[in-house]
């Protein structure tokens, strides 16, 4: 009972839903490629050699408070089941034959979204020894979202424009 | 001539011009000669036994051809039904045998490592000996229903064990496990064959005639004790040869370890026959007996049922685990035939007929299945030398039609529609239900055996179906597990030929059980306690109940999954966007190419079940580990082995063993070796024979 | 007994009933996803989500992972095909029945024991560790839940003396005051755990989880990818309506239609789909104050059911 009265007491905590972006505005390069704006977009996180800050943002991005999954955003087990690869970090020697293999595993029409600078361009890991290069250099990128770690109000203006909701 | 004695007739000559040719005939033809003589043989059988299940009878009497009685032969429905299903498994296997014995197959010499020691050549299956015994024994398997004397009966029974023995040892040379499989498949069938010559002699002693006719027409001047005792002795024995848990343990190691087509024979067969003369002996020949004899049954059945399935959900040796699964099903027909004889010891007839003629129904559609089954393993068998689900997999692209029939039996053995086993489950439980409404108040026995008898039928589908989705997925489908398993191809076309034939019978009596509506009510005609109940009425769509609010369209259910998967496929095709299907590597999470190491395999997918059944199964687990020299916190290797022993087996068995080991020795001092002694022991135990005699006359 | 056959009244009531469960399957997931978001804070995807996934994964292109067989192509569709089926034949609307030789409550359980197995033995062909884990799993649980099943099915049908669900629905709208015999109360503990068993639900499985050694369901699906997917959800979306609605029917039968009429399907239509939203609602807010169990407490759970559905069993048998 002590759950119920929590549930009561704290109510709502997901902020209200900003205003929808224009489509686009989130450099969607190939929008019109990936399998957009049906209103479900399922991705599937691949780690290619994050920090893990990335991963914090992503994670705070999905919890009650901003909650993707109200746009039709999820994330799911298998590559199988996914429309794009979220991707983050720079994209490490060892990880770029299985981030090769996982955007081959996903069913056509499929993304890829680099999310972060070090997906982007490397950021600070840019030179590193055991780094094989941005996301870019391995695999065709839709849609970048820029930032170190990227907000999850960027990460979502971003997947909302994806979805399309 | 009657139809009858014309089957019966081409049973025997077959089954003689069979065994001379498989004695005689040179290697080339020899195996073609046996296995078609085999056919023929099952197929005079059909004919004898369609013409009685049609209402036809027949009945012979040979009066000198036995030195201590007459040989008397007579073919009833409840013959009929018997000898319809013995005969189509023989045509089956007697088909399958040409192509399982032809030159270039794998057999297993060593049992721990068969894949290593795997020889190209035709097996001990091929040997004169067992192509000559073949014939022998379905004749002899023929000949069993339609003894009508104590003395035919045994005799035939006994010519049965032995020809079949004689095919068990098939392998002996190449493999030890086949003659330890041997010895106790000999000993346990004599042990029952005692069992039933007591019981049958006390009987015709009590009646004053060994023909059947002179034991119906006694049966009711017998004591009640003596009755009790007869069905006691007849039951246990014939028990044994049905493969009732605890008298089970020479079934799973004889079916596995004997050629495929006889492990088809004596599954499918065979262990009918047990059913057959518990049948004969309690509703026929006794006319019926009071309940707890059908409470035994019923409790035998039960631990049969869930015993047998217990272990076939576990066991990872294909063929192991469809013998276990046939003890299971042995259990489900006694459940069957032991609430059979509860309502009719109560005057239920309605309900008695229709137990009865679920068991009668479930013993057709067993052997359809599970002859399939064993046919199916033996084509695995023939080309991978393998028959541990571990080292199979990846045989649905190398053999595709011994994959789909397999899975089709396995369908039907886990008692799922449309599959054959689902129908006479179904009657089962149609029986079960009714116990209420049609039985009045129910009686104490009744509301204690029944629920338990529906937990046990209950249970059974449920591990049923684990047990056979492991047989089919772990031993057909993903990739290979062993080389042997990679490298197999379909063996030659005999014995698809035979495996489709099975899978038409599995299909007709699974689509269209009413067929067996009019044979089934003529069976139960016959038996004085539950005539009168018919049990299956209607056309060949609908199974009716008569008499009982209840119908059941396999046949329809059929249709309907059709029907219903093709107008998914076309929507399927119509609303999406029609892409072909692209082949792409298994997601291995990223990694390199899953290795078939990686797979599931028959005892991870049992794992969970064994578990919870922990308690009952008692698994023993080694564990070695081997440290390196250096250090013994560094792992050099681990090996890890899991063995489910028979614990009925390793409970029961050990101290009657070794009773009978101490009883030899004790006779050991009487026996010494000398000839003088064993003179004396004759002339004094003629003696004390007289003596008993002037005194007792 | 109630009449059978093949009327224009009873394919439409069967026709309605399809349609009602096909269409409704995918926002009642939608639905109970929502009520968890709703009392976990979350504002949800709202109740069409299901849908539009299901809708975009048709669309995609369908996949065959290397080293499959026929059966992984087939599975989905018999899965789908015997939960239409049992859609079709269950009496969720009305007790006319256009396939009564169809609407046996073992042949029901059987068809979706069939879709069970279908989907386990597809699994295992994927020829990966989880396709296989989630295989042994899902048998296991359905090896457990199948007997319950059926001893509940047999405590309710032999009170009325037929297995036929039709019969046994129409004999409870009869005697209303059976629903609250012990049988028919403890039938109704065992079905409600098999229901949350069979169906995937917490604390069972995680419908929602993304830990493959977590995974039952899901990991038997891992493989599977656009159309061939959608199959498979909207039939587990089926099964979970089909069953809560079988539910409904056998423990609380009022607002079944009893005749084809129109203006009574359309009420008893009404009637079913609050009733199976109702339950829906139940059993995600139920999910919320749960954790998923480790696997070997669930047989535990599933062993316990199986002791009610004996009970009720025995109840039928002497109290009656």
């Amino acid at each position: 009972m002590g759950l119920m009265r929590k549930i009561v007491r704290t109510g709502r905590v997901a902020e209200p839903a900003p205003a929808l972006d224009a489509p686009g505005s989130a450099s969607a390069g190939q929008g019109s490629v990936g399998p957009w704006r049906t209103g479900s977009v399922q991705l599937r996180h691949v780690d290619a050699g994050s920090c893990n800050g990335c991963e914090l943002e992503i994670t705070s991005a999905f919890g009650p408070v901003y909650d993707a999954e109200r746009y039709g955003v999820r994330l799911v087990a298998s590559p199988r089941h996914a429309d794009a690869l979220l991707v983050t970090g720079p994209v490490t020697h060892n990880m770029a034959d299985p981030l090769r293999k996982a955007y081959e595993a996903m069913p056509a029409p499929k993304g890829v979204i680099a999310v972060g600078d070090c997906a982007r361009n490397c950021g600070v890991f840019a030179g590193g020894h055991g780094v094989a290069g941005s996301v870019r250099d391995v695999l065709p990128v839709d849609l970048e979202v820029p930032g170190c770690p990227p907000e999850p109000a960027v990460l979502i203006a971003a997947l909302r424009g994806l979805a399309g909701r | 001539m009657t139809v009858i004695a014309a089957g019966l007739l081409i049973v025997a000559l077959a089954a003689a011009a069979g065994a001379l040719g498989g004695a005689c005939a040179p290697a080339r033809i020899r195996a073609l000669l046996a296995g078609l003589l085999t056919a023929l043989s099952g197929a005079g059988g059909i004919t004898a036994g369609v013409a009685a299940l049609s209402g036809q009878s027949w009945s012979m009497r040979l009066p000198h051809l036995l030195p201590l009685g007459s040989a008397e032969l007579s073919v009833d429905p409840l013959s009929g039904a018997f000898l319809v299903i013995i005969g189509a498994v023989a045509v089956a296997a007697g088909v399958y045998s040409v192509g399982y014995t032809a030159p270039g197959g794998s057999h297993p010499t060593d049992d721990i490592e068969p894949a290593h020691e795997t020889v190209p050549d035709a097996g001990g299956a091929a040997s004169r000996t067992c192509q000559a015994t073949l014939p022998l024994f379905v004749a002899s398997m023929l000949l069993v229903p339609a003894a009508a004397s104590v003395t035919t009966l045994l005799l035939t029974w006994e010519l049965m064990a032995l020809s079949s023995l004689v095919l068990v040892l098939a392998d002996h040379r190449s493999r030890g496990s086949v003659r330890d499989a041997a010895l106790w498949y000999a000993g346990m069938t004599h042990a029952g064959l005692a069992a039933i010559l007591v019981g049958l002699v006390l009987f015709a002693g009590g009646t004053g005639g060994e023909s059947f006719v002179s034991l119906r027409e006694g049966a009711d001047t017998l004591s009640p004790g003596l009755r009790s005792a007869v069905f006691v002795l007849t039951f246990l024995g014939f028990g044994s040869k049905a493969g009732m848990v605890p008298l089970h343990v020479w079934l799973p190691r004889a079916h596995a370890e004997s050629p495929s087509h006889v492990s088809a024979l004596m599954s499918a067969a065979m262990v009918n026959l047990g059913v057959y003369g518990v049948v004969r002996v309690a509703f026929d020949l006794l006319g019926g007996g009071p309940r707890w004899w059908g409470v035994l049954v019923l409790a035998f059945g039960c631990l049969s049922a869930t015993y047998g399935v217990l272990q076939a959900t576990v066991a990872t040796d294909l063929k192991r685990l469809l013998g276990y699964s046939t003890s299971e099903n042995v259990g489900l027909m006694l459940i069957g035939i032991g609430a059979a004889g509860i309502f009719a010891a109560d005057g239920n007839r309605p309900l008695a007929g229709l137990l009865l003629a679920a068991a009668v129904l479930h013993a057709a559609n067993h052997a359809a299945f599970k002859a399939l089954l064993f046919l199916g393993a033996g084509s695995v068998l023939r080309a991978t030398g393998l028959r541990d689900l571990d080292r199979l997999g990846g045989l649905a692209a190398r053999m595709p039609a011994t994959t789909a029939m397999f899975g089709f039996a396995a369908l039907a053995a886990a008692a799922l529609p449309p599959g054959n086993g689902f129908v006479s489950e179904w009657l089962l439980l149609q029986g079960l239900i009714h116990s209420l409404t049609l039985g009045g108040t129910p009686s104490v026995i009744v509301a204690v055996s029944m629920p338990l008898a529906v937990a046990v039928v209950a249970l059974t589908a449920g591990l049923g179906a684990a047990a056979f989705v492991k047989a089919f997925a772990v031993g057909f489908l993903a990739r290979p597990r062993s080389d042997a398993a990679a490298s197999a191809s379909e063996g030659p076309w005999p014995m698809r030929a035979a495996m489709a034939s099975m899978l038409l019978v599995c299909l007709t009596l699974g689509l269209a059980p009413a067929l067996a509506g009019a044979p089934l009510t003529r069976i139960l005609a016959m038996l004085p306690t539950v005539r009168d109940g018919a049990p299956l009425a209607g056309s060949g769509v609908t199974l009716h109940l008569a008499g009982i609010a209840g119908s059941m369209s396999p046949l329809l259910i059929a249709a309907g999954l059709l029907g219903v998967a093709a107008v998914v496929v076309a929507l399927v095709r119509s609303v999406g966007a029609r892409r072909p299907r692209r082949v792409a590597l298994v997601w291995g999470c990223g990694g390199t190419r899953l290795d078939p190491r990686m797979e599931y395999t028959a005892t991870s997918f049992a794992e969970p079940l064994m578990r919870v059944f922990d308690d009952v199964l008692r698994p023993e687990h080694d564990v070695t580990v081997t440290p390196y020299a250096e250090s013994r916190y560094l792992v050099e290797s681990v090996q890890f082995r899991q063995r489910v022993p028979d614990r009925v087996e390793a409970r029961i068995y050990p101290p009657l063993l070794a009773a009978a080991a101490w009883w030899g020795d004790r006779s050991r001092a009487v026996a010494n070796g000398s000839v003088h002694r064993y003179l004396a022991y004759g002339f004094f135990g003629f003696v004390a024979v007289l003596i008993v005699v002037g005194f007792t006359a | 007994m109630t009449d059978h056959g093949v009327t224009i009244g009873s394919v439409a009531a069967a026709l309605l009933q399809l349609v009602l469960l096909a269409a409704g399957a995918p926002y009642l997931i939608g639905m109970m996803r929502q009520v968890r978001a709703r009392l976990e804070g979350r504002v949800g995807a709202g109740i069409g989500q299901p849908w539009r996934d299901l809708r975009k994964q048709l669309r995609k292109e369908p996949m065959r992972p290397d080293g499959t067989s026929w059966v992984f192509a087939g599975a989905p569709r018999v899965l789908l095909a015997s939960t239409v089926l049992v859609a079709v034949v269950a009496p969720l609307l009305s007790t006319v029945s256009p396939l009564a030789g169809a609407a046996d409550i073992f042949a029901v359980v059987s068809l979706l024991l069939l879709g069970t197995v279908a989907l386990a033995v597809a699994g295992v062909d994927t020829g990966t560790a989880f396709g296989g884990m989630g295989a042994s799993r899902a048998m296991t649980v359905a090896a457990l839940a199948e007997p319950t099943i059926l001893l509940a099915g047999f405590a309710l049908s032999s009170r009325v003396g037929s297995s036929n669900l039709a019969d046994i629905v129409a004999g409870t709208l009869v005697m209303p005051a059976t629903v609250l015999s012990p049988a028919s109360l403890l039938a109704a503990v065992a079905f409600a755990v098999v229901v949350v068993a069979e169906t995937g639900r917490l604390p069972v499985d995680n419908p929602a989880t993304h830990l493959e050694l977590t995974m039952i369901h899901e990991a038997m699906v891992l493989e599977y990818a656009g159309p061939d997917l959608a199959l498979v959800e909207l039939a587990a979306g089926m099964r979970l309506t089909v069953l809560l609605g079988l539910g409904a029917s056998l423990f609380l039968p009022w607002g079944i239609a009893t005749s084809a009429a129109p203006l009574s399907l359309l009420g008893a239509a009404a009637v079913l789909v609050a009733k199976v939203a109702a339950l829906g609602a139940i059993l995600a807010a139920f999910e919320v104050f749960v954790a998923k169990w480790r696997l070997f407490r669930v047989p535990e759970l599933l062993a316990g059911s199986f002791l009610f559905g004996l009970l009720a069993v025995s109840a039928s048998f002497f109290l009656a």
